[in-house]
């Protein structure tokens, strides 16, 4: 979508000010806890930080790499692409999955493509600008250091994916085709065809199966983490392993090293429908998280406007449509509720109401993803929306194509969308070159995750998060094709030199499989499993999780009120109480049983819902893709508050009486920009 | 519609499987293939028997992890993945049967999942190109033409279903493996490794279980992606070639 432009800076200075709310409403729901801060980033010009910070960390010489030991759960673009580099190093990896092959992935779903600062388009790109672009992007909600470090390493992301064979589009002279993404104003885009993701995640399976070949990766298919084990060596607690129930067999096995990596992506399927994988989950980062690992901003969620509608109550997934469709689609609602019913071709021009051209009429259909989703959304709350009713409400707008079809011809039209077109046929059995498309924003990413520092190392020692699974790089708001780039820069170039610092002190004191913490961590994921199969409720797993996601979408989705929220953590509770009495989960622990994974996956959900919730209600402005109605102007945009807001909420887990989450603890980690000036944005 | 579903059930590798009748109403013709078995789920767990183990992850047709043969067809009557397929394909009152992958070297784990771990073994064996992380030369130092870019991803886009190897009467995993070597034979990077690559990943093939090709073309019939058939002569001529080299 085209670039915002910037209006002036808003007044709050962005300099160790104290971060004083003027109202707390999540007062009664949390601990204020101590500040934290990044300790890892040297100080210095920012252009330099991550030379200097390679250069200090220490190195491990080749034959100690052999007796240091580094599990890796996650096989996506995060994970994959640091067990194959560091088992090139000569460590010792093991790599888990759910899946039945590392290749499968959510990452390999991504289809727009990956940005780097290639400047292959002579167009002014340049590192610098990538930084600049992400840090806007993201609402000044995101650590610079950090930021400008991923823009640093895009560039040798691109020659590492050409050199594995990744088929990215090319030019006629054979040189690499580029295309201008997600609210940007240059054409820093690689990608092949719409199935980037796939074809980056195939490049980075290879390298982790030529490993295996090697012998310095052993990898875990069916195999789901839920555990991780922290062990006090008298100084420390460190990670040193994780228990895994091998989906198969039903085996709860223990796993031992010197370090785990989190590389388990993203939990928006805590809203039960969104764009994600059926088994994509929060349970990896949740566990480390009850653990102690702290939790970083997790209300921040993006939501995309452009996706398939919910065509009943039937529905298991949602699809994404590329949101380059609306580079020629026009998004429309009937002006009166009763043309809602009507064929669209039958309403007149005059009885449309292109309500993206109509309230913002500079940038139209190109505004960016939080406010055309947004006011999809508005549309159908007012009774406006279009197609099936599902409980009670329509929720879907049109996206014609009527007048790029006039323009370029049905031709035209076809040769740009590529496939995405049939895809829609297929799925919805209504063809959009006669019927114009209907559309309804989903949930889709979530820039929220586990707090690391600049090492990607979590609140625990020895536990490093890499990829979607952590906050660090997106702020409140991500930009398109930014994800795949983060998940390899973490995974290929800036784990491995991170980890070496910390390996550098291994290998540590031998844990026994006998030593409390193991058993300690075993037992707890016994007792959990043994519970799920023994309550003998009457509600399935799945009706527990449709109804999160329907709390969650309501009240901690695009817009926010103190109300709704406070509305949804008592709902939540209840449905948790519910949960824990009334589940009914049939077959053994001993052998594949698809309901009882739900469970555990569902029960991390429902804890994670509630502190998404009090997250949520502690910020109290709307920024980057996610709107509380308390913030806004007059003229109802979203109203940032940088004297109050500029931190990240790390937050503590408490537990309070019989399991419950009690009250988190808050650490706020202040944000402060040297770099580059804070600054509103404005789409009118 | 209302539909008769006869499904394979086996509690797992070790115990023998059959089939099992099922009647599922209301379904929608919106539903996807699966969404339909979840709502049977729903029904069979609400009535106390063990809900159906089908294998699913992206529900978009690009993971690979979905594949179940739908009246004797590989992801059934249309050309596309199981978790792709819609109501809308069946007709009501139709009875519908339902059985996992069937081939030696993909064994039932349980009900309608099987183990595909042979494609990764075999992915081992040469499917890839030897490049260390951060050795790789500048990615504009050596340009591809474009038609090979595009033929090397045409092929790339194998989603390691397996549902060729399902389709075919000799089980074999040619169409699988022709996608691999082509995708990495096109592009001036794969050639170094080339003779090896299929060498080994064909002796990894033939050592899985899977049975040799005898060009019948059922797989590429069958393969949701619409890998060609003439993946399996590229595969064939880079082994010749592979042999004179004195492979
Ligand atoms: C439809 C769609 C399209 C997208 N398109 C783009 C795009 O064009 N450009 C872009 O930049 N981004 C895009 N994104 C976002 C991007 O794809 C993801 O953010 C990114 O791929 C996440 O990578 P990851 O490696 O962190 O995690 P994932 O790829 O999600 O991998 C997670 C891994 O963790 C494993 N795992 C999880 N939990 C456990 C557990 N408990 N035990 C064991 N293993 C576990 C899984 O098996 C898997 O291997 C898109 C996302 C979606 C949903
Ligand atoms: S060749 Fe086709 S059918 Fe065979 S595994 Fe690949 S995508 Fe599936
Ligand atoms: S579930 Fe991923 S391809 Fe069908």
């Amino acid at each position: 979508m085209t670039d915002m432009p910037d209006t002036t800076l808003t007044s709050h200075p962005s300099h160790d000010s104290p971060l004083e709310v003027d109202t707390d409403d999540a007062v009664d729901y949390y601990t204020p806890g101590a500040p934290i801060g990044d300790t890892k980033a040297p100080d210095g010009p920012i252009n330099e930080r991550w030379q200097t910070r390679k250069f200090e960390a220490r190195l491990v010489n080749p034959a100690n790499r052999r007796k240091l030991s580094v599990i890796i759960v996650g096989t996506g673009l995060a994970g994959a692409s640091a067990a194959a580099t560091l088992g090139e190093a000569g460590y010792v990896v093991k790599s888990f999955c759910y899946q039945d092959s590392p290749r499968r992935a959510h990452s390999i779903a991504a289809q727009g493509g990956i940005n780097a600062a290639k400047n292959y388009k002579e167009d002014g790109d340049s590192v610098h600008r990538l930084f600049y672009d992400t840090v806007k992007g993201g609402d000044y909600r995101s650590r610079e250091s950090n930021v400008y470090r991923l823009a640093e390493v895009s560039t040798s992301i691109i020659d590492q994916c050409v050199a594995q064979g990744v088929p990215f589009a090319r030019e006629y002279g054979g040189l690499l085709d580029n295309r201008s993404f997600g609210g940007v104003q240059v054409s820093r885009t690689f990608y092949a065809r719409g199935q980037t993701g796939q074809q980056l995640l195939i490049g980075a399976y290879q390298a982790l199966e030529r490993q295996v070949a090697a012998g310095t990766v052993e990898t875990f298919t069916r195999h789901e983490m839920l555990e991780v084990i922290v062990v006090d060596d008298g100084d420390t607690s460190r990670a040193r392993g994780i228990i895994a129930r091998d989906m198969v067999t039903g085996e709860i096995e223990t796993h031992l090293a010197d370090v785990v990596v989190l590389a388990s992506g993203g939990y928006g399927n805590v809203f039960y429908l969104s764009t994600n994988a059926m088994g994509c989950n929060v349970t990896a980062a949740w566990r480390a998280h009850r653990k102690g690992a702290y939790m970083a901003n997790p209300c921040y969620t993006q939501i995309h406007p452009t996706c398939i509608p919910v065509s009943g109550a039937h529905q298991s997934k949602l699809t994404l449509m590329s949101e380059s469709l609306r580079n020629d689609g026009r998004m429309w609602v009937p002006r009166t509720k009763a043309d809602c019913e009507k064929d669209p071709r039958s309403i007149a021009e005059e009885d449309r109401d292109y309500f993206l051209e109509r309230i913002y009429p500079s940038f139209g259909n190109l505004v960016p993803r939080d406010i055309a989703s947004r006011a999809a959304k508005n549309m159908c709350d007012e009774g406006r929306g279009v197609g099936p009713e599902v409980d009670g409400v329509r929720r879907g707008v049109y996206l014609d194509f009527a007048d790029a079809i006039a323009r370029l011809g049905k031709d035209g039209v076809e040769e740009k969308y590529d496939n995405l077109l049939d895809m829609y046929e297929r799925i919805t059995g209504e063809n959009p070159y006669e019927v114009p498309m209907r559309i309804y924003p989903a949930v889709h990413y979530v820039m929220g995750g586990l707090w690391v520092d600049y090492d990607l190392q979590s609140s625990i020692p020895g536990l490093f998060v890499t990829g979607e699974a952590n906050f660090s790089d997106h702020g409140a708001n991500r930009l398109g094709a930014s994800a795949l780039m983060q998940g390899l820069a973490d995974g290929y170039f800036v784990l491995p030199h991170t980890i070496r610092d910390y390996l550098a002190d291994g290998p540590f004191e031998k844990v026994d499989e006998d030593h409390p913490a193991v058993l300690e961590a075993r037992s707890a994921v016994e007792k959990r499993i043994e519970h799920f199969l023994t309550v003998n409720g009457t509600r399935s797993v799945d009706s527990y999780h449709r109804e999160l996601g329907h709390i969650m979408w309501e009240y901690c989705g695009m817009e926010r009120t103190e109300d709704g929220l406070k509305k949804a953590i008592d709902l939540i509770r209840t449905l948790r109480d519910d949960f824990n009495r009334n589940l009914k989960v049939l077959g053994t622990a001993d052998s594949l049983n698809q309901s009882l994974e739900k469970a555990g996956r569902v029960a991390d959900f429902i804890e994670l819902g509630e502190l998404m919730c009090i997250d949520a209600l502690n910020r109290r402005e709307s920024c980057g893709g996610h709107f509380r109605a308390e913030s806004q102007t007059e003229d109802g945009e979203a109203l940032r508050h940088d004297d109050q807001y500029a931190y990240v909420a790390a937050w503590e887990f408490a537990g309070g009486e019989a399991g419950t989450m009690g009250k988190p603890v808050l650490h706020k980690e202040h944000l402060v920009y040297t770099a580059i000036e804070m600054k509103q944005r404005s789409y009118k | 519609m209302n539909l008769t579903l006869k499904i394979w059930r086996q509690p797992d590798a070790a115990t023998t499987g059959s089939m099992h009748t099922y009647e599922v109403d209301d379904v929608s013709e919106d539903m996807s293939f699966l969404e339909m078995l979840d709502v049977l789920n729903e029904q069979l767990n609400a009535k106390g028997e063990e809900p159906i183990a089908f294998d699913s992850d992206c529900r978009e047709g690009i993971c690979g992890m979905c594949g179940l043969m739908i009246n004797g067809e590989a992801h059934g009557p249309v050309t596309t993945t199981t978790c792709q397929l819609h109501m809308r394909s069946f007709t009501d009152g139709e009875t519908i049967t339902i059985e996992p992958w069937r081939s030696d070297a993909f064994p039932v784990v349980k009900d309608l999942v099987v183990d595909r771990g042979a494609f990764d073994r075999i992915i081992q064996q040469g499917g890839f190109i030897s490049v260390n992380t951060g050795s790789a030369p500048e990615a504009h130092a050596v340009p591809v033409p474009r038609d090979d870019a595009m033929r090397a991803f045409n092929v790339a886009t194998c989603i390691g279903c397996g549902a060729c190897v399902a389709a075919c009467p000799n089980g074999s995993a040619s169409l699988f493996i022709g996608a691999k070597i082509t995708h990495l034979g096109e592009l001036p990077q794969g050639q170094p490794e080339r003779d090896s690559r299929v060498v080994n990943m064909v002796a990894q093939h033939d050592h899985e279980g899977f049975g040799g090709c005898t060009n019948i073309g059922e797989c590429a019939a069958a393969c949701p992606k619409e890998i060609p058939l003439d993946v399996i002569s590229q595969l064939n001529k880079d082994l010749r070639t592979a042999i004179r080299h004195g492979h």
